[in-house]
């Protein structure tokens, strides 16, 4: 705990290996109707988030990474009951959140705070940043004269901006301040918890970096949770302590970092892993790329049995037939929901062989489709 | 000096707003080789999109304004050009793919009849059956499936991915000597990336265009480009072979850049991001622009007084606007892919 902070931190984790779980869901599911015709009957349902299970500890940082309509933003905001989930479980300190109101929600909201991908929309531009930094100690009762000036400019030097910018407005700011304005806001309640939306994919690279080091100083300072949820692979591999891969509103794949970048077992991952740009020409024509098959079917329709396996090259009858469940498989020690889960490293240049012959595979399967 | 197809003169570009002038782009110089691909790196606001836009004629002027410069399309000047007869090259001898496709599609017309006309509007000889017979050959080549069916379709019949490969299709239609591709992978997911990086190599093969490749993803440059220009306030900063601005940078911001990333194929203790914020185009910094935010500087004098030239380090291929480019070593490379997990 720094010194120099007076900002009071929340309670400070216990040791996060086999630590204390601040967060638990429990076949979480979260469909929006769609509706059609004069009368908007409801005609179906995106299954944006279709029975997911984690637990989250204290002090650590669990990466979700998907492509879009993976139903990663859905999960945290559902999560964070800003969705009402439409089944499953919630439980946020050992207290089952999953059907409070309104107002039951105002207590726990001091402790779970939400960071957006787009600090442009995401701050009131008639407000000053004085005002936008103190509205949740105002609406929770915190904000009491000097003592609350001095806490927005405490918060202020907090996130590296300085007491001065109280008084601006956000179109003053550019990107990376005001995501950092975005984050004083969140902070403002010593929340024990964060869900971090595509926190830095809004922003230039070389500003990424500063609030991703932003984001990992206030963790240790704080002790803070996170729930980290990108598209970005190489930004989530440097946050993580656990990652979550999500395709088509399940989790495909969850593990230690080391266990989904040093060993990943679900088709899917190795896939991402393997497309995931590297800034080295040096690698240039070295890597093999698996290239999958068309697009992501709609979370509307998704296919029977495993989701993945239309654009799968290991697809085989059972995988029509049957949904994997999400267990530890074939000597793996985290959970994969594969019915042919195998590990191989696409980022390992020692595996390079296997990688290659499932890239061939997976352009076979892509010219019998488009010949058919 | 190797034959040049475009060549882009001192060129500045203004742009009048009510908070006064930006300066998007002041002086700057490239040219572009037959057949290779330039990549055009740099972050919002550094000009690397106005850079190329300017010239074809497709910011809007007024507010937009080329206050000096030329650029000089097999000899000639497209900034003097009558509007028409740039119309005719955007499409034809020079062709654009843009980061959203749905800017350049049609949304209520078929895919077909927009490849179809595109291709007739620069070939009036050619008959309808013809051009329809040469889009479903364009659509094949860039991995459209049942391309004779999906012709017909329009472009919301069509994902991101297939949109943007049918934009491409539109881009090599008429056999461009110079493909501009603007962002043309940001919009799309990881895997839909990697496709499109395929069909971008497929229709650089097929037309042997000489592509500009204007992005702020280093990841697309290592994938695609031979030469890099890196800029930085409306400025090119460092010009290079792709090798070189990766493993050997000469210019502070590059150096920055390379190493504010973070790794896929490895666990880095902490990211090194470039301090400060970029700077404001209105009133930029005096001196060089990057000074502020600079670990070379050191707050000496000259950085914030003089304006530093590209100047040839190493070879006469690798150019750098620094002062002080020849403190920067070699930069350590981080290692690659690792060798075991």
């Amino acid at each position: 705990m720094s010194e120099a902070s007076t900002v009071t931190p929340a309670e400070a984790p216990a040791a996060s290996a086999n630590g204390n779980e601040i967060l638990r869901v429990e076949n979480l599911v979260k469909h929006f109707p769609i509706k059609a015709g004069v009368f908007k009957h409801t005609v179906g349902q995106v299954r944006a988030v279709d029975g997911v299970d984690l637990t989250v500890q204290t002090g650590e940082t669990l990466g979700i990474v998907g492509e879009s309509g993976c139903g990663k933003t859905t999960l945290g905001r559902t999560i964070i009951k800003l969705l009402e989930p439409t089944g499953g479980r919630i439980v946020f300190e050992g207290q089952d959140i999953t059907h409070f109101r309104r107002r039951q929600m105002r207590s726990v909201r001091r402790d779970i705070q939400i960071i957006f991908q787009d600090p442009y929309a995401s701050l009131n531009p008639r407000m000053t940043v004085r005002e936008i930094v103190a509205e949740p100690l105002r609406i929770h009762g915190l904000y009491r004269g000097g003592e609350g000036r001095r806490r927005v400019e405490e918060l202020l030097r907090t996130v590296g901006l300085s007491p001065e910018h109280a008084n601006r407005f956000p179109h003053e700011f550019s990107g990376g301040q005001r995501q950092r304005i975005g984050v004083a806001r969140a902070l403002a309640l010593n929340p024990k918890m964060m869900v971090l939306d595509e926190p830095v994919s809004a922003l230039d690279v070389s500003i990424q970096a500063q609030v991703v080091n932003l984001i990992a100083q206030l963790q240790n300072e704080f002790g803070l949770t996170y729930l980290f949820i990108a598209h970005d692979l190489s930004v989530v591999r440097h946050v993580s302590d656990r990652v979550a891969v999500m395709y088509l509103g399940k989790i495909v794949e969850i593990g230690t970092r080391k266990q989904i970048y040093g060993a990943p077992m679900h088709p899917y991952t190795q896939a991402l892993l393997s497309a995931a740009p590297i800034e080295s020409p040096d690698l240039r024509g070295k890597r093999p790329r698996i290239v999958l098959e068309g697009d992501v079917p709609s979370p509307a329709n998704p296919p029977s049995g495993c989701r993945f396996r239309t654009r799968c090259w290991k697809a085989q009858e059972i995988c029509v037939q049957e949904e994997p469940a999400l267990i530890p498989r074939s000597g793996g020690d985290h959970p994969v929901a594969c019915h042919f889960a195998e590990a191989m490293n696409p980022l390992n240049l020692a595996e390079q062989a296997r990688v290659q012959q499932a890239a061939h595979q997976a352009a076979q399967l892509a010219a019998q489709e488009s010949a058919s | 000096m190797a034959e040049r197809i475009l060549e882009i003169k001192d060129l500045t570009v203004e742009f009048s707003t009510e908070d006064g002038i930006v300066r998007a782009v002041t002086g700057v110089s490239y040219d572009l080789h037959p057949g290779e691909v330039l990549g055009i790196v740099g972050e919002s606001g550094s000009g690397k999109s106005v850079s190329m836009l300017s010239v074809l004629g497709l910011i809007p002027m007024p507010p937009g304004k080329i206050v000096q410069g030329e650029a000089l399309f097999r000899g000639e000047d497209l900034v003097k050009m009558p509007k028409s007869k740039l119309r005719k090259i955007r499409g034809g001898p020079m062709a654009m793919i843009f980061q959203d496709p749905m800017t350049s599609l049609n949304p209520v017309l078929k895919i077909g009849d927009q490849i179809s006309e595109a291709i007739k509007v620069h070939n009036p000889g050619k008959s309808d059956d013809d051009a329809k017979k040469r889009t479903v050959e364009l659509l094949e080549l860039v991995g459209v499936p049942f391309a004779e069916r999906r012709v017909d379709q329009y472009p919301h019949e069509f994902s991101g991915g297939m949109r943007q490969r049918a934009m491409i299709a539109m881009a090599i239609a008429n056999e461009p000597s110079v493909l501009v591709a603007d962002e043309p992978t940001t919009a799309l997911d990881v895997t839909i990336q990697a496709q499109i990086v395929e069909v971008l190599k497929t229709a650089q093969r097929e037309t042997q265009a000489a592509t500009v490749l204007i992005t702020h993803d280093l990841g697309l440059i290592a994938e695609l480009a031979d030469r890099v220009v890196v800029m930085y306030a409306g400025r090119v900063v460092e010009l290079a072979d792709v090798y070189t601005i990766f493993n050997s940078p000469r210019h502070p911001y590059t150096v920055g850049l390379m190493n504010s990333l973070a790794r896929v194929d490895a666990d880095l203790e902490w990211l090194e991001p470039i301090p400060g914020q970029p700077p404001s185009l209105i009133s930029p910094p005096p001196g060089c622009a990057f000074h502020p935010r600079c670990v070379q500087s050191q707050g000496r004098a000259v950085c914030r007084t003089d304006i530093p030239e590209l100047k040839t380090v190493d070879d006469g291929a690798h150019v750098s606007a620094c002062h002080f480019s020849d403190e920067l070593a070699a930069r350590h490379v981080v290692g690659a892919l690792v060798e075991d997990g």
